[in-house]
Parts: structure tokens; sequence; C-alpha cells
């Protein structure tokens, strides 16, 4: 493996003797195995093991990159000189460049992202959590009788990065994820579909097989018999996983790049108190065994915990070194070398119990799915496809399909008038059970 | 070079190596194997706030070997393209085997006429072409509108080439050529900022593009920024929709196109799950696939796994549903003819099921006359996307330019919005075709399964008499 250490440092040096002022190298080698079984028989078994190269050099504050999967000096060499060379015909901007040199990022292992448990799992082990969890799933419920796969990943990587200012840093990670698909239909209605699933860095983390069978199939119950319903201004409660999709609609507007392009509806609105009081959104990347979690970021800088909004007041952008430059503040190591990427990114849980959210409202939706794009970052505007169970009386009364949600992205932040306590974090981005006062459903 | 000559001459690739890879995907067993070995070069250049912001070169090389046993597929992918590489790749694809007798047959060359011969876009002199667009492009958006506060360009080619043998003996060869071109531009006024963007996308190089239709797309995302600035509020509720011929073909691609991917249908995943032969749409609706045409982005000669496209899928015919999208594992369990959807983005991906160039058929209808025949709906010119959810077929697609139809005439331009139907209700509610069919040259990307695959849409001038507008009035 120290091979790689050795890989990317050559290629930097190899850099800076072609004429760059600059070169930074990342090498990454991955391992992948993944499966897929439905009614019982393995869909599909695949297992690969990956490299690649990316390189970006500098030349008087102009960039080039290039990469690449075919790892031979011949090709590297091509490459990089033709990098150095292309260099020249950017314009010159003297915010391009690499990242100072910061303080060493935290010890990889601190962050718990390598498990090697998980590493050492083997196909036959991934097999048997698919099986399972499918089999218990079309065991609930005789109305729920056909399933669309259950599927296992695994994942295991190391990355190496080196740049030319003195920074020399690796880490490994592995991350493991289980998922089921089921559809049923109850009598004389139309199919109805649904999924559930977990995602860990290590075993202990994964849920078992019975909790995502179960969730899957109490999520396709839940919605036999949907119907729509008319066009009505009503408030808006989004379940965890919905509200996690929305923080990674809302994530798009806090990058420093949107920032200093002014493609985004919060440009200029630091400091603002732009969303409701008990709203606070973090972006962590050293939450412990995190899935967006690391030790440092594509640049090289540590992660760090940034308040993004606290109390409801726009505190910070995402910024890795370009846009921090642009926006004259630091790099929160979110950089891609491109833009902005999250580590985890959510909402913090509130005060609320999630049946105290439900019981507040008189009429209204509970969202449970969003289907399609519909997001406009520039203007805030927000519509979307719909999924969800109609609230009266702080009471489910029925599902309801084929409508959709609409609203301006600042106005839903301000509107989040409850926060619940039931954060859980599934993925990178994750939120609790939360409320918006007030949206436009359009159904008949 | 020919993609043939390039892997044999440089890796040293050829019909034998590959007959010792096929025989070892199938010493366990198997029904079936292929071995997909691909090379790609990416080239990309991007503009922004008048700065030539970087310029970026990629190259993926590697190789998927598949074991297909029964219903089982097994799969591994390598970038070690040296023989034991490969038979290392084929050991571990073999892993699912049980049994069976198949053995590899002899490969035969197969030539195939090319749809889409073009100009690598990577060769010298290239770059100076390539940022003659980006640049054009941003001169023209700024000269247009004095509103306008900033542009950015790009441009991304790819040059594949791909190689593949098939333990039927077939051993086909490729080079897949893409680009895409995209200007987006920022106009303001009184405070109210708007986004406008064009792209084009073609199975083509550099050949197929100029200067002059950079300047074009990029007054035309300026026109689209200032007709938003003007722009009200869509209107929320059921009510009549007309879509303009070309970009609104994503809608077909969404509605119907996924959901008559034989996969789901195989598995009864889809509204259309063991329909063949049912009428699912009203007698104006003609559905195809096709990928034979010259160029467009989803054009293939060869699909993922060798199968060649003869000529267009007819997939729904006057209402009557046809034909689904297959590819060779669904059609061997369906007993079907593999149509060559098997697409895969690339060597690490299993072929699946996946459209190429999509399109409703022109109908009879003239367009001014379908516009005349709605006293108050909406009429959608461009969209940003869409997303289908195959089993009840539920779908959504966002509308980036329309406009409020009043008394038949197009009135008001209103702000994006996201329109929600069910595939089967639009297919029967399909009132109007009209006679201007479009394919549409826009830069489509699908993605399905954790795979993207550049595709081509189109449609006429469609009235659908109601859907669902998700606005706000």
């Amino acid at each position: 493996m120290s091979g790689h250490a050795e890989l990317a440092a050559r290629w930097v040096e190899r850099a800076r003797a072609a004429g760059a002022d600059e070169a930074e190298v990342m090498v990454n080698e991955s391992t992948h195995l993944s499966c897929t079984v439905r009614q019982g028989a393995i869909e599909a078994l695949t297992e690969a093991t990956s490299r690649s190269l990316h390189l970006r050099v500098f030349s008087d504050h102009r960039v080039a990159r290039a990469s690449s999967s075919d790892l031979r000096e011949s090709t590297l060499e091509t490459l990089v000189r033709g990098a150095v060379e292309r260099a020249r015909l950017a314009s010159p901007d003297e915010c391009a460049g690499l990242p100072e040199a910061a303080a060493a990022p935290p010890p990889a292992d601190a962050l718990g992202l390598f498990d090697p448990a998980v590493a050492a799992l083997t196909a036959d082990e991934a097999l048997a959590l698919a099986r399972e969890t499918e089999r218990i799933g079309l065991s609930l419920d005789p109305r729920v009788g056909n399933s669309g796969g259950a599927g296992f990943h695994r994942g295991r990587g190391q990355v190496w990065l080196v740049n030319s200012r003195g920074f020399a840093g690796s880490y490994r990670a592995t991350s493991l994820s289980l998922s089921l698909y089921l559809l049923g239909a109850s009598s004389g209605n139309e199919q109805v579909a649904d999924y559930w699933y977990s995602s860990a860095r290590t075993r202990a983390g994964l849920d078992l097989p019975e909790a995502i069978a179960r969730t899957t199939v109490e999520r396709v119950q839940r919605h036999f018999g949907a119907r729509k319903v008319a066009t009505q201004e009503t408030p808006v409660v989004f379940e965890p996983l919905a509200a996690a999709e929305l923080l990674s609609d809302l994530f798009g507007a806090v990058t420093g790049e949107a920032i200093h392009l002014r493609r985004s509806f919060l440009a200029g609105a630091l400091g603002e108190r732009v969303a409701a009081e008990g709203v606070t959104i973090v972006d962590d990347g050293l939450l412990p065994g995190g899935l967006g979690s690391r030790p440092f970021d594509r640049e090289g800088v540590p992660t760090q915990r940034t308040p993004v909004f606290e109390n409801g007041v726009l505190r910070n952008y995402l910024c890795g070194a370009y846009s921090a430059r642009r926006l004259g503040c630091q790099s929160t190591g979110n950089g891609t070398g491109d833009g902005e990427a999250p580590s985890n990114f959510y909402l913090a849980a509130g005060p609320h119990a999630p049946e105290a959210i439900l019981a507040s409202v008189a009429r209204g939706l509970y969202l449970t799915r969003l289907l399609g794009q519909g997001v406009n970052l520039v203007t805030g505007d927000y519509s979307r496809g719909a999924f969800g169970l109609w609230i009266e009386d702080g009471r489910f009364v029925h599902p309801v399909h084929e409508i959709t949600i609409s609203g301006n992205l600042r106005t839903m932040l301000a509107g989040m008038l409850m926060v619940g306590s039931d954060l859980d974090f599934r993925d990178q981005f994750a939120a609790p059970t939360v409320k918006i006062e007030a949206m436009t459903v359009a159904g008949t | 070079m020919s993609a043939r000559e390039f892997f044999q001459r440089l890796h040293g690739i050829d019909a034998p190596l590959l007959e010792r890879v096929l025989a070892q995907a199938l010493a366990r067993g198997g029904d079936y194997a292929d071995v997909y070995v691909e090379f790609r070069r990416h080239t990309s250049i991007h503009l922004e706030e008048n700065l030539l912001k970087e310029t970026g070169e990629s190259v993926a090389l590697g190789a998927g070997v598949r074991v297909v046993s029964g219903e089982e597929t097994g799969y591994a992918y390598t970038n070690d393209l040296t023989l034991d590489g490969l038979l290392e790749a084929a050991r571990t694809a073999s892993a699912i085997a049980r049994g069976g007798k198949s053995a590899a047959e002899k490969l035969s060359p197969r030539e195939v006429a090319s749809r889409y011969a073009a100009v690598e876009a990577q060769s010298d002199g290239a770059w100076e072409q390539k940022s003659a667009f980006v640049r054009a492009a941003d001169a023209a958006a700024r000269a247009s509108d004095p509103r306008v506060q900033d542009v950015s360009a790009s441009w991304n080619d790819e040059w594949r080439h791909v190689l593949i043998a098939t333990s039927t003996g077939e051993l086909v060869a490729d080079t897949q050529p893409l680009f895409t071109f995209s200007v987006s531009v920022i106009a303001q006024a009184n405070g109210n900022r708007q986004a406008g963007w064009k792209n084009r996308g073609l199975r083509a190089g550099l050949e197929a593009f100029t200067v002059a239709e950079a300047e074009a797309l990029a007054r035309e995302a300026v026109v689209q920024a200032a007709t938003l600035l003007e722009a009200g509020e869509a209107p929320a509720g059921e009510m009549p929709v007309v879509l303009a011929p070309g970009t609104s073909g994503v809608l077909l691609h969404e509605s119907v196109g996924h959901p008559l991917e034989a996969d789901a249908n195989r598995k009864k995943l889809s509204v259309f799950s063991g329909r063949l032969g049912e009428k699912v749409a009203t007698e104006l609706c003609t559905v195809v696939d096709d990928a034979t045409r010259p160029r467009l982005r989803g054009s293939l000669n060869v699909d993922g796994e060798a199968t060649v496209p003869r000529c267009p899928t007819v997939l729904i015919e006057r209402g009557v549903l046809r034909a689904y999208l297959q590819d060779r594992l669904s059609a061997r369990l369906m007993k079907l003819a593999p149509t060559g959807n098997g697409r895969r983005q690339d060597y690490a991906s299993i072929p699946i099921p996946r459209m190429t160039n999509t399109f409703l058929d022109a109908g009879g209808d003239n367009p001014d006359e379908i516009l005349r025949s709605v006293e108050r709906g909406i009429y959608c010119k461009a969209f940003s996307g869409g997303q289908v959810e195959p089993a009840a077929g539920r779908f959504t697609f966002s509308m980036h330019e329309a406009y409020l139809i009043e008394g038949g005439r197009i009135t008001r331009p209103i702000r994006g919005a996201t329109l929600i139907g069910s595939g089967t209700d639009i297919l029967q509610n399909i009132v109007a075709v009209g006679h201007d069919l479009v394919m549409d040259t826009g830069a489509w990307m699908c993605g399905k399964g954790g795979q993207g695959a550049a595709v081509g849409v189109g449609t006429p001038t469609v009235k659908i008499a109601r859907m669902t507008v998700g606005g706000r009035r």
C-alpha cells in the first residue's frame, strides 16, 4: 500500500519538473462487493478492485487537471505533460492554487471510518444478508408479495493525497449498505412500491435484516388505497428521509461556489435570520463513524464541524480553498478542488416528539417520498412530485399520491416551525421530522 | 485507429486472448459469458465569470467479465488488461456458476457500419477550437442583453473504444464519440435573478459543432432567462397541458420509456407487465425507440453486449403495446428477441435494458389548432428533467420555461414547476398529436440503477387533456 503514497509523491515531483508551480496528486484504491437477491435467487454478484490517479497542476495561477485509471508510466507521463501544457490555456486567476499549509488533520483512526469486520465480509455473507432481508420482507403480509430485490454493497478503500506544499496524508475507510424494495397491492387497488435501507461504516452500525424488512413492509402497507387530494395550501410534515432529501437540496445553496457565483438564493444573506429559530444546520466532517466523515478534504484541508445555520441565523458557507479566497474566509474542509462537497450535513434534532408534530396539524400532508427535480437554487423555487399520508385533526386518515408540493426554499426555511427529536444518521444527509408551516399541495 | 487495432496494438488484446478469457469464465459452468473492454478519453473546458477557468483530461481503461447462469449474473471488472488480470476477473465472475454445459464458441469478428463516424475531438489544435466555443458563447450572451450578469459555458467530449466478445462467438468493436456543449446565463432586473440554459449533445466529434452554434445557443439561453424575469407564479391543480415539440420528449421517456424496460416487466415491477398486445394508449400514440438514427445522443452501432440494432423498435403502435426494451438476459427469459437495448455505463457496470433515442411519432394535427383548442392551460417549452416510479407509473417532469394558454393563445410566461401524472393515464389523455416531430439535440442523460446513459428524446406538439401542475397559485 505504501507503493501508492510513493506513486503520488513521485508524480507531484514529475509535474513540478515538467514546469508546474504547484501540483497535487490523489491516488485511490478500492474494492467493491455487491449483490442483488430477488425471489431468493442471486440476480447479480459483482466483485472488483479499481485504482485511479487524479492530478491538479497550477502554473501562474492557471489550473489544469487530469485523471486516469491506467496507472502505467507512459500513460501518466503523457497526461502530466499535457496538463502542464494545457494550464497555459486557462485565464490567470489569483485565487487559484493549492490551499495554504494548514494544521495537521485529526488521526484517521479516531473517526471510526474503517472496520476490519466490514473489510473481511465475504460474498457468501453478503448473499446471506440479502437473502434473509428479502425472505423476511416477503413473509410479513400476503398483500406484499413481489420484490424488486434486496441489495447489499460493501466498499473498502484507501486514499493517498500529496501536494507540493508539503501535505501528505492517507486514510482508509469501509462502508456497507443493505436495502430492500418491495411491491404490493390491496384488493382492487394499484400496485404500491417502496424501499428501505441501512448504511454504515461498521458492521455493528448496520441495521438487522429483520428491521429493514419490517420497515419496508410498513412503508408499502401505509400507501395502500392512496388517492389525490384537492389543491390547497397546508402545513407539510417531512418525515426524516424526505427531510434529509430537502437538506441535500439546501446544501447546493450554501456552497462557496454557489455563493461567489451568486447562483444561490442565499448569496449575501450571511448573518441574517433566514430560518425559523429552531433551525440549526451543521456540516460535521468529524462525526465518529459518519458516512461523510473524513480527516481531510479532497485538497488536504482538515475537516471540521461548521455551523451553517445557528438558531435560524445563516452563519457560514461551506468552502474549499478557491471559494474561501474569493469570499475572504477560511476553507471549511469541504473542498473538492472543483467546488464543494458535504461531509455529514444535517438538521440538528429539536425538542419535539414526532407524535407531537403530527398532533399539531389540523389538516395537512405528511410527506413520505419525493419524486423528480424541480429545485431552482438561484430563485429558491421548489416544486416536486410527492407521496404521503393525509392528516386531519392530528391523525393519518388516508394515503395520497400523484400530487406536488411547492414553495420557495427561503420561506420554507422560515416556516420550519417544529423540528423533531428523531434525528437519525442513515446517510451523509440527515434530518429529523420537520414541519413546514405552509406549502401549496397541488392535486385535483 | 479503429477500436480493434487500438486494443490489439496497444494492449495485445485479440480474438485468441479473448477466447481464453471466455473459456475461463465458463470453466465452472454457466449459460453465457461476455467480455467488455473499454478505453475512454474525456476532455473538458469550462468558462465562467469571463475567465477560462480550467481544462481537464481523463483516461479510463478497464474490462468487465460477465457470466450468466440461469437468471443469475456474476460480474467482475478490472483495470488490469493483461491476460492474467482478465483471467482473474473471469474466475471471480464465474463464482455464481453451478453446472451447465456451455462452451465458448470460436470468435468471428463482425464489422458494423458506423452511424457516427467522427473526427476525434482530441487531436492537436482541438483545445483552441474548444476554447473558441466557450469564449464565443460568453461574448454573444453578454452582447445580447445588458441584464446578463454572468455566463458559464462548458464543452465536454468523450472518445470511447469498445471491444465486446461473447461466448456465442460474436466479436464486435466500436468507436463511440460524444460531445456536450452547455451554456448557462444569469440575468438580473430589479433584484430578481433568473437562470437560462441551453445545451447541445450529439454522438459526434468536434466537426459537428461550430462557433456560430455556440453563439446561437448562448442567445437562446439569454432569451430564456429574460423571459423568466417577466414570469409570474405557475398555477396549481389539474389542467390541459400542451407540449412543445422536441425537448418535451422527456415526458415520453419517463412516463412510457422506463416502464417499458424489459427487466421491470419480466419481474412484474411495471404497470405495463404482461400487457403486450393490449391497447394502452389512444390511437394517436405511436412510440418508438431508435438507435439507428445517425449521430443522435442515444444512437448506437452496437449495444453494450454485442447486439447490433438493425431497425427502430416500435414500442406502442397506434395505442397498442407491441414491444419492451430488451437486453439479452430479459429477452432469453421472456422468450423474445433482443432489441439492442442492453446498455452499460462503462466497464464497471452490468448491461441492463435502457432507452436509446425515444420519441412519440408524428400525428396529423396542426400545432396551431392544438393551441387554439385550449381555453386555459399550460404550454411547456423547456424541461430540466424528470423521474418515474415504474411500479404504479407515477412520473414527474420539471418545466423550466413554460407559458399560460388563455383563450387558445400563449399569453404570459410562468416560473418553473413540476408536473405529475401516471404513465397509463397520460397515454389515455393524449388527445392531439401534431405533424411537427422534432428530435431534440439537447444533452440528455438518463439514470437507472446508478448507471448514466446518453439518450435522445423527441416529440411533435402534443396535447394532454389533463395533468396536475405543481405551481403555487
